[in-house]
């Protein structure tokens, strides 16, 4: 009997104080990957969502806000178990992250069966870009294809005849060797999916490679096998005789040790991007800066999509006034996409993926002597993804 | 497909075989011979391959790197074996499997607290780097053919040691029988300790031999483990001589796999499936070789004699 009463009270408290749970923090999952090898770019992440909280003086739409990350051990399965926990055991109010396509593929549909939104900060399968589109995800990168499409129109304009490709063999290696098939207009004489992501020894690969002598090669290897690749092009003899081009192979976290371990092979490479640490807007000055000189290096493109990913967060909640709980208006909101992005000005597509520039960089020196990326050329302006005409939505 | 480029990917497929070996023969002589299953053999992997990175980056010598490295991997496999193994000998598999598993937990997480978390990198020294060029118009890299050269000697190295030495005797002696060893006065305790230490040095000679070439990360050793774990069964389990022949043909069949299988697949298939299919199928070919081998000759190629 006491009991009853007390909870009785104690719910018409909770009702009665309403205006004071607005004042409850707002809540976001972010998943990425904070241990395994990989774990440098979920710190990366990880670094880049503090500094974007700490850049709006932890404040959106009025209301404290507090991060919960989760780690998905680089596994689909991993990832899915803790995408559950922030859904259920956490109640998050939006969860956002994921750095891989394999595991948000695996654990899209626990966030949107709760009817709660996803934000991607990095993974772009072409699966959630076209036939599974869906009116509560959005992607604040990139379309998986989109990066290595403007890669082949760099290779066109730069008179590559005969192209070798060394990829992974998953869900965004598929995608990214797709997007170069799209736009390369030469011969593709040669192309290995290796195993991902136990394979990290390229000897059968290069050889291959020895034996045709293309023009280039193209490769794409995210994270700790991207600086092996980059190891072994130079080791098998590979860099200076075959011109190297990659997507999201070469990194701000791979470049220091690349400087470190004297690998000049890596200068004078060349990459498409949507985003570059040079790009001369506020937004994007203060945050490399303030990123320098918090953490020491710079940002990698993972740490700047996720500081973009909470400054459009905010976007929303301040649209909806801190009420999270109305999802129509957040959605409203996201879909304008206004907010300052470090890429400058971008839209969101009818799929909601971002339509922006993708940029030709290049491996160079900064003014200090550090090796970082800088921007050459648009490549691409204002592209809309291949799968989004495949998205009833 | 001429024949210098199936030759060169031959000594690729060797190379791949020897770091196999160095990792398939400490894990099928603690399994042979103490019938203990170690799954946290390839964490040795990984701590030889980081012992050997810090050294190497405070040495500045690749020899030093190695030579501090390996006595380093050989105790530290001892101190793990006294102090965590012991007691499970009597226990069966499954609690073997659970323990040592813990242990792969425990090792990844040690290096990521004692190292940095992106691993350790070292250079390749000056006077392995490049390639020579060994007939047949091929310029092979100098640093494989290292690696190949000492994994054969250690090949040797282990088979005089086996055959001709004392140890060698009571190591052969404790695989056919344990309880009549230890009958006739061998210390058995001290001879497995003996026995993990220096499988736990042969896989972390292997993790030292590919570091320059892939770097130290935590979580590398399982990679390569199942690979082992793959060796051993088709090789007989306790036998070093099967887990050689067994290595270098798992090392080839993985590489030529990778090579050539799209190209045959092309004479079969429509380009697309072929395409498809050749990754898919080449990261298979080995387990295939092993699931033939199981339903053929279960106890393996060269399985040891046991009597008992």
């Amino acid at each position: 009997m006491g009991l009853k009463h007390i909870v009785g009270i104690a719910s018409v408290l909770t009702l009665a104080t309403a205006p004071a749970l607005a004042a409850e923090p707002i809540k976001i999952g972010f998943v990425t990957t904070l241990t395994t090898g990989a774990a440098v770019i979920g710190k990366d992440q990880q670094n880049a969502v503090n500094l974007a909280i700490e850049h709006m003086g932890g404040k959106m739409g009025g209301r404290d806000v507090k991060v919960i990350f989760g780690d998905d051990e680089f596994n689909p399965q991993k990832g899915k178990q803790k995408t559950e926990k922030l859904v259920k055991r956490d109640k998050v109010d939006i969860v956002a992250g994921y750095i891989w396509s394999h595991v948000l593929m695996a654990s899209a549909k626990t966030v949107l069966d709760s009817g709660k939104i996803l934000i991607s900060a990095n993974a772009g399968p072409s699966a959630l870009a076209g036939k599974r589109c869906n009116k509560n995800f959005f992607n604040i990168s990139w379309q998986n294809d989109q990066t290595t499409m403007a890669m082949g129109e760099v290779l066109n304009r730069r008179g590559i005849k005969t192209l070798y490709i060394i990829a992974p063999n998953y869900a965004a290696g598929k995608n990214m060797v797709s997007g170069v098939e799209r736009t390369f207009k030469g011969k593709i004489v040669g192309k290995d999916m290796t195993k991902w992501p136990t394979q990290i020894d390229w000897a059968a690969e290069f050889t291959k490679v020895k034996s045709v002598n293309p023009d280039a090669v193209f490769t794409f290897y995210p994270g700790k096998h991207g600086g092996a690749f980059i190891k072994q092009y130079q080791q098998a003899g590979l860099s200076g005789r075959v011109p190297l081009y990659s997507a999201y192979t070469i990194d701000s976290i791979g470049l220091p040790k690349m400087q470190k371990a004297g690998l000049k092979g890596v200068l004078g490479t060349y990459m498409t991007q949507q985003w570059a640490p040079d790009m001369k807007n506020a937004q994007n000055q203060r945050f490399v800066a303030d990123f320098k000189a918090k953490y020491g290096t710079y940002p990698s493109f993972y740490a700047s999509q996720a500081y973009d990913s909470m400054f459009f967060i905010k976007s929303a909640v301040d649209a909806v006034g801190g009420n999270i709980s109305d999802t129509d208006g957040m959605r409203a909101a996201l879909e304008k996409a206004d907010f300052p992005s470090v890429r400058g000005k971008l839209s969101m597509g009818k799929n909601h993926f971002p339509v922006q520039n993708f940029y030709l960089r290049k491996v160079e020196k900064d003014a200090d002597g550090v090796w970082t990326t800088k921007i050459k050329d648009v490549v691409l302006a204002n592209h809309v993804d291949p799968y989004a005409k495949d998205c009833k939505m | 497909m001429d024949f210098a480029l199936l030759a060169e990917q031959t000594l690729n497929g060797i190379q791949l075989g020897i770091l196999l070996f160095l990792l398939a023969a400490g894990l099928t002589l603690v399994f042979g011979i103490m019938d203990f299953v170690n799954l946290a053999h390839g964490s040795f992997y990984m701590l030889g391959a980081f012992l050997f990175a810090t050294f190497f980056n405070w040495t500045g010598s690749f020899v030093l790197g190695i030579l501090l490295g390996l006595p380093a991997t050989l105790l530290l496999g001892m101190v793990t074996e006294i102090v965590c193994l012991r007691t499970l000998y009597q226990r069966d598999h499954l609690d073997q499997v659970l323990a040592t598993f813990g242990l792969i937990l425990f090792f990844n997480q040690l290096v990521q607290v004692v190292w940095p978390l992106d691993g350790v990198a070292v250079p390749m020294p000056a006077y392995l780097d490049g390639a020579v060029n060994i007939g047949l118009g091929i310029d092979y890299p100098v640093y494989r053919i290292m690696i190949i050269l000492s994994g054969l000697a250690v090949a040797l190295g282990l088979y005089f040691v086996v055959v001709h030495t004392r140890l060698g005797m009571l190591i052969r002696a404790g695989a056919s029988n344990r309880t009549m060893a230890g009958a006739l006065g061998v210390d058995i305790k001290l001879l497995f300790s003996c026995v993990f230490g220096l499988g736990a040095a042969l896989a972390g000679l292997a993790g030292m031999l590919i570091t320059p070439i892939i770097s130290a990360t935590s979580g590398m050793g399982e990679q390569i483990l199942v690979l082992a774990l793959v060796v051993i069964v088709i090789g007989g389990i306790g036998s070093i001589r099967g887990a050689f022949v067994a290595a270098i043909i798992a090392g080839l069949i993985d590489t030529l796999g990778r090579s050539f299988l799209d190209v045959v697949l092309l004479v079969v298939l429509p380009p697309n499936a072929a395409e498809a299919a050749g990754p898919a199928l080449s990261s298979m070919m080995i387990y295939i070789l092993m699931a033939g081998v199981l339903f053929f000759r279960p106890q393996g190629l060269f399985p040891p004699i046991r009597r008992s």
